[in-house]
This record gives C-alpha cells, sequence and structure tokens, in this order.
C-alpha cells in the first residue's frame, strides 16, 4: 500500500501518543493547551473508539485552519486558546461541608427562586449527606423512557453503546467545519446528552427534572444531540434557572437537532451562567451553536431565556429541509449592568410550504448592549415559504442599547416575510402610574418585564415558565434606581 | 383627612403652585376648576407623590401625617388614589393581573395575607357589574388600544377595587362622552361614604351635575383664587374663567 507522506505523517504522529503522551496524564485535570495530543488524550480519557478520535483529530485540524470570528456587536478579550485546560474529569469531591460555607448572595437568589433545599446543596456544590431523593426519581425515569425505546444518556455512553446513531448523526446538522467554536467543540467535547426517540413514540414527560438533576458539573464543552425518528415527539429542557458560578470563562457548546419526517422537537432552554460582577469583570462567555434538521413535516421549536453569561453569542437556527417543515424561534434575551447579547436564529427554508416564526424579546439594562440577528432565507426551490417576525426591544435606562440586524434572503417569488420590530422604554409614567396602585418600583418593572414577556413564556412548558418568570425578575432587580 | 397648607411646587426653575391651602374632611367632595395651566393637575400628582415636581414650601398632611418622606405606593398605601388623566398603557399584563397585584401588595405593605382568589374574582364581578363592564375587558392589556371611554371606567373600576379613602379624579370626564360619564360618575356615587372623600379636579361644570360637590374651588396661577358651594361652578359656567383671572388680578 502506498502511503501519501501526509498520511504517513499522520500515522507517525498519531503513534507517538500511543506511548508516549497517555500514560503521563493519570491525574484529573490536563495541562493547559491545545494540540494533538490533547485532543487524543481526551478521546482516550473517555474511553472513545478509533472513528471518535478520528473524527476529533479531523475537526482540530478544521480548527487550526480557521480564525476568530469578529462580526458580532460584542467586545470582549479574545480567550487564549492555549490557557485553557480542555478536559477536568468530574469533580465529584465536595466543595463545601455545609451551606453554611456558601456565599449568602447566592443563597439569598436560591431562595427566591424557591430551589429544593436539597438542590440548593447539590447546586451549590455542598456534600448531600443522605442519598438525594432525585436519584431514585431519576431511576424511575430511566425505566419509563426505556420501555418507550427512548434512549437518553450522556454523549460519553451514546459513543460507546450506540455508536452507528452517534456516526450517523454527529455532525450532521452542525459540520465541524461549520464554525471556529463548533470546530473547537467537536475537537475538545467533554460531554454532553444524546437523546433518540423511536418512530411514532411521544415522549411521555419533559426530559427536563432528569436533566436539570444531571446539569451540575458538565463541562465547558458541551455537545448535544437529539435525534426524533419519524412521527415521534420530544420536548427537552436545558439548563437551570438556578445561577451557576463556573470558572471556565470560555463555554462553547455544540446542540443538533433532527426531526425526521413528521417529527416534533420542542427545544427550551433557561441559561442564567455568571454575567461578571456589577463592574464588568468575569462572568462567562457563552458562545454556542444550535441548530436543527427538519425533515418533511417535521416541526422544531426553540425557545429560550437568557439572562446570565457576560458575553452570549448563539443562534438557534433551523434548517426547513423537508417540504411543509415548521421552524420557530421564541426568545427573551435580558442584558444588565455590562453584558453583551448577540443573539438570534437563522431559518433556512428548503421545502415547499415551509413556515418559520420568529419572536425575539430583548431586554436591555444597566450599560448592557443586546442585539438581535436574525437570518431569514428562501431558497429557489421553496415555494409558498412563509415567514413572520417580530423582534421587540425593552430598555431600561439611557446607557444601555439595543440593536436590531435582520437579514432578509429571498430566491423565491412565492415567499411571504414579513418582519416586525418595536423599541420602547419603561417609562417614568409606567413606574409612576403602578407606585400610585401600591406597587412599590421593582416590583413594578417584574410586572412590566413579565407583560412585554409574555409571548415568549407562555411557550415555555408551565413549571419552567413559573421559573424563569422569578428570574427575570431577579436579573434586574436594582437596575431602575 | 387632608389638610394642605401653604404647598409650594414646582419643576426646575418654575414655579407651578404658589400657596394653595385646602382641607377635606372625610364624606365631602369637593370639585378644584380652573382653567388650563392653573395648576390643577400639578396639585393632584404632588399629593401622590410624583418625584418629577418639587415641593419647595408648605406641607401636606393626610391624616395628621406629613406626607413629604412618602414614596408614592406608600401614600397609595395608606388609602390616596389618583384617577389619572392620562392613564398609561402597559402591555402583555392584563386588567385583571394589575389589579391583582396592587391589591395584594397593598395589603402585603399592610400586613396582611394576599386576597384569596374566590374572593378576588367575587369583587370584580360585583364592581364590574357597577361600572357595567363587560367580562371581556378583563383579559385585555393594561390600558392598551382603550378607548378613551374605557380608559377612565378603569381609573373608575381600579378606585372601586381598591377603596381609597380620598380619590382625587384628575379630569375623568374628558373623552367621556355622556353615557360614560353617567356611568362613572354613578359608579363614584355608589362608592361615597361618610369615611371617605373625594377631590374632582375639572375644567367644566358638566361632570358635577351628576357629582355633587360640596365644596367648590377654583384655581389661577398656582392659588385658589375662591372657594364656595355647588353655585360657584355654575357662576363660574355662565361667567367663564377670564371672570376669575379678573378678580385674581384685582
Amino acid at each position: 500500500m502506498a502511503y501519501t507522506e501526509e498520511e504517513l505523517k499522520k500515522e507517525l504522529e498519531s503513534k507517538e501518543y500511543e506511548y508516549g503522551f497517555y500514560t503521563d496524564i493519570e491525574s484529573d485535570t490536563l495541562p493547559k493547551g491545545i494540540s494533538e495530543d490533547v485532543v487524543i488524550a481526551i478521546s482516550r480519557k473517555k474511553e472513545e473508539p478509533a472513528w471518535m478520535t478520528e473524527w476529533r483529530l479531523e475537526s482540530f485540524r478544521i480548527w487550526k485552519e480557521m480564525t476568530e470570528p469578529e462580526w458580532a456587536n460584542i467586545k470582549y478579550n479574545k480567550p487564549d486558546f492555549q490557557d485553557i485546560s480542555y478536559y477536568s474529569a468530574p469533580n465529584k469531591k465536595p466543595k463545601y461541608d455545609s451551606l453554611d460555607e456558601v456565599d449568602p448572595e447566592l443563597l439569598e437568589t436560591f431562595k427566591k427562586l424557591g430551589i429544593p433545599l436539597e438542590e440548593q446543596k447539590k447546586l451549590a456544590g455542598v456534600a448531600v449527606d443522605i442519598v438525594m431523593d432525585s436519584v431514585s426519581v431519576a431511576t424511575t425515569f430511566k425505566k419509563t423512557l426505556a420501555e418507550k425505546g427512548i434512549i437518553f444518556c450522556s454523549i460519553s455512553e451514546a459513543i460507546k453503546e450506540h455508536p452507528e446513531l452517534v456516526q450517523k448523526y454527529l455532525g450532521s446538522v452542525v459540520p465541524r467545519k461549520d464554525n471556529f467554536y463548533a470546530a473547537l467543540n467537536s475537537a475538545v467535547f467533554s460531554d454532553g446528552s444524546f437523546c433518540y426517540i423511536p418512530k411514532g413514540v411521544r415522549c411521555p414527560m419533559e426530559l427536563s427534572t432528569y436533566f436539570r438533576i444531571n446539569q451540575a458539573g458538565t463541562g465547558q464543552f458541551e455537545r448535544t444531540l437529539v435525534v426524533a425518528d419519524e412521527g415521534s415527539y420530544v420536548s427537552y429542557l436545558e439548563g437551570c434557572t438556578a445561577p451557576s458560578r463556573d470558572e471556565n470563562q470560555l463555554h462553547a457548546a455544540v446542540v443538533e437537532l433532527i426531526a425526521l419526517d413528521d417529527a416534533e422537537i420542542k427545544y427550551s432552554t433557561v441559561q442564567n451562567w455568571f454575567p461578571g460582577d456589577k463592574e464588568g469583570h468575569g462572568g462567562v462567555y457563552n458562545f454556542v451553536t444550535k441548530r436543527g434538521l427538519c425533515e418533511r413535516n417535521a416541526k422544531i421549536s426553540w425557545t429560550q431565556v437568557e439572562t446570565g453569561s457576560a458575553i452570549t453569542w448563539k443562534y438557534p437556527s433551523c434548517i426547513l429541509k423537508g417540504d411543509n417543515s415548521i421552524g420557530e424561534f421564541y426568545s427573551i434575551a435580558v442584558t444588565n449592568n455590562h453584558q453583551q447579547a448577540d443573539t438570534g436564529t437563522k431559518m433556512i427554508h428548503l421545502g415547499k410550504n415551509t413556515r418559520s416564526t420568529i419572536i425575539s424579546k430583548g431586554i436591555s439594562a444597566g450599560k448592557s448592549q443586546n442585539s438581535y440577528r436574525g437570518l431569514v432565507q428562501v431558497n429557489s426551490r421553496a415555494t409558498n415559504a412563509r415567514n413572520f417576525s417580530q423582534c421587540d426591544s425593552l430598555l431600561m435606562g439611557n446607557e444601555c442599547g439595543a440593536h436590531t440586524f435582520p437579514y432578509i434572503e429571498v430566491k423565491n417569488q412565492t415567499a411571504q416575510i414579513e418582519h416586525e420590530a418595536t423599541t420602547s422604554k419603561i417609562g417614568e409614567d409606567q413606574i409612576f402610574y403602578c407606585n400610585q396602585r401600591g406597587i412599590d418600583t421593582e416590583k413594578a418593572i417584574a410586572l412590566i418585564v413579565n407583560g412585554f414577556s409574555k409571548e415568549v413564556l407562555n411557550k415555555l412548558p408551565m413549571e419552567f415558565a413559573v421559573e424563569a418568570q422569578k428570574l427575570l425578575e431577579i436579573s434586574l432587580e436594582g437596575s431602575v434606581g | 383627612m387632608l389638610k394642605i397648607k401653604n404647598l409650594h411646587a414646582g419643576v426646575e426653575n418654575k414655579k407651578i403652585l404658589k400657596g394653595i391651602n385646602l382641607e377635606v374632611n372625610p364624606g365631602e367632595v369637593h370639585a378644584i376648576m380652573g382653567p388650563n395651566g392653573s395648576g390643577k393637575s400639578t396639585l393632584a400628582s404632588v399629593i401622590a407623590g410624583r418625584e418629577d415636581f418639587e415641593v419647595t414650601r408648605g406641607k401636606i398632611l393626610f391624616e395628621g401625617e406629613d406626607l413629604e418622606d412618602l414614596a408614592p405606593e406608600e401614600r397609595a398605601h395608606n388609602g390616596i388614589f389618583l384617577s389619572f388623566q392620562y392613564p398609561v398603557e402597559i402591555p402583555g399584563v392584563t386588567v385583571t393581573n394589575f389589579i391583582k397585584t396592587a391589591i395584594n401588595e397593598t395589603r402585603k405593605a399592610r400586613g396582611e395575607e394576599d386576597m384569596p382568589a374566590n374572593q378576588m374574582l367575587k369583587l370584580i364581578r360585583e364592581k364590574a357589574e357597577l361600572l357595567e363592564i363587560d367580562r371581556k375587558f378583563f383579559s385585555r392589556s393594561l390600558n392598551e388600544g382603550f378607548s378613551g371611554g374605557e380608559k377612565k371606567r378603569n381609573e373608575i373600576f381600579q378606585m372601586a377595587m381598591l377603596q381609597p379613602k380620598l380619590a382625587i379624579l384628575d379630569e375623568t370626564d374628558s373623552g367621556l362622552d355622556i353615557d360614560a360619564l353617567r356611568i362613572v360618575a354613578n359608579g363614584v356615587n355608589k362608592l361615597r361614604s361618610r369615611d371617605n372623600a373625594v377631590v374632582v379636579i375639572t375644567h367644566y361644570q358638566r361632570l358635577l351635575e351628576y357629582i355633587i360637590p360640596d365644596f367648590v374651588h377654583v384655581m389661577h396661577d398656582g392659588k385658589i383664587v375662591k372657594s364656595g358651594t355647588k353655585e360657584l361652578a355654575l357662576e363660574l359656567e355662565e361667567k367663564g374663567y377670564d371672570w376669575v383671572k379678573q378678580e385674581a388680578v384685582l
């Protein structure tokens, strides 16, 4: 067999790791920096099959050739990719022995959100003395799901247990070369979730509680893959209203949804990562790629409530490939203090009679900047495509900004596109009116903001909506003096 | 109940109220009339505690308590209600949700529990009937797309729900047709008691045919220049505001 020089080089390189590198890293955390060695080491740590290692390596090679994008309406110091540790084994050791040691401010927030005590402990990283209720709940869930043939596990487990599904779908919606952060994630993703709903099965529960319990300790490069087979339905909840304090500054997740013919996926996110302090120090950079593919008659709905992170950069999108498929995007993005958000969606209409709806609500307070960026693309084959977009911005105070960047590309004359945008300000008149009725200013703002966000909050599953509503109130506390 | 002593107030560099004296007792209805720009609405806003206006001299006492250090919501909790001349819109907040919040926040401030839902519902039904308000109205966003009449009726509905000790109606008659005027006035009359008081601010005598005042005050250039009984309103209607203006100059 004749090797090309490239192949030879590759093999030589990979051989080195087999003998040299792996044994050195028994510790739980990899040394800082990224290289092919590190990528291979991660794959080994996770005991992945060779195809996965190769997939990661290829991603890394792609990533190396890419440059960090700069088009977003945000300002930040670019991360030093050699100064990040790309793998850290899930830390099982509790950070604290009792709740008394936890930051009181954090506990206060938990209390306001009404999070049960045991869960508070878990979220704050406190040792839990007895077996948590949730563990048994999780087991019950797993059993119910298994009876329906639903696979719901970590992506690492799926790579080992269901390689045929992972191999078929991983990177099929968000290709490795899609963008800088997607390529990076593909190379080094630490863990995440995998979900498969078999043909015709309606998932009997929100895949939420389970996920939420397992949320603590997921890494900074998460990878989620949801496959809804023909005629199936699933509602998936991601995130948590509780504030997540994380030392990892850069979060670059990738979420891929695949809705086969007649399937429906509802994906809801509540994100409340550490936004940095009032002066804008610290905080998480949240650079996420989320995309769904709809086959014939399929439907994907993204609903998100974003209140956290110093910088949010994400565009949950739908590729409406199949005829009659539907894409929806409902979003509330709150920015306060020095937070920056550049978020929106892409609706790519490929099939006939495809429909999409975009409702985006941006709330800016303090010195924050909040941008909506959305693309509606109708390709030449997409006869009778329809889109309705509505982008509303609410400003609080005089130092924040709201921006709307709608992009519309239409290549089929039968398309119907509607775009509406409004910007309003919480007026002193409104506040005084509420005050006069006995409602204090904090409560008045909460009332006005909830009214503004109602269309989106209504799209969230009931239980989540209540929490999200409280979260909005807390995020904006003290933003109007 | 309400005692205003030599009240001076204004906005930056502009004096609007220049020495108001007024006393309102429980059970009384006072009408404050006067031409545009005489300071009627400013007086209402200052009593309610609007921060755009600065009180430079004088005092407002409500049930013996100086209002100076009380925030607008605290004044509301104490029983002061202002029916706005221009009620504001709050998109996405229903009439029901708004009044529920207002009632419960007031109860909370008084150290009471939230009003039970069935009691609230009963109260809403009762007041809706009194003011001839259609049920559908309650699921609409507060004041959004309301006609002038609907806005004012909603103000009086809120007043009926909150049962204040002192209600100040700022130009409640403006934008009302004759039927709506009658309904609103009827509502106000039914809510009158020996324990509460009403201050009606109006430009025209028309409303006073329905809400009969015990006292009428005429404002001009930030002062009450004439006070009298309901006959004063009629005289004013006949002679016009120029009459008071001239008298004030003399």
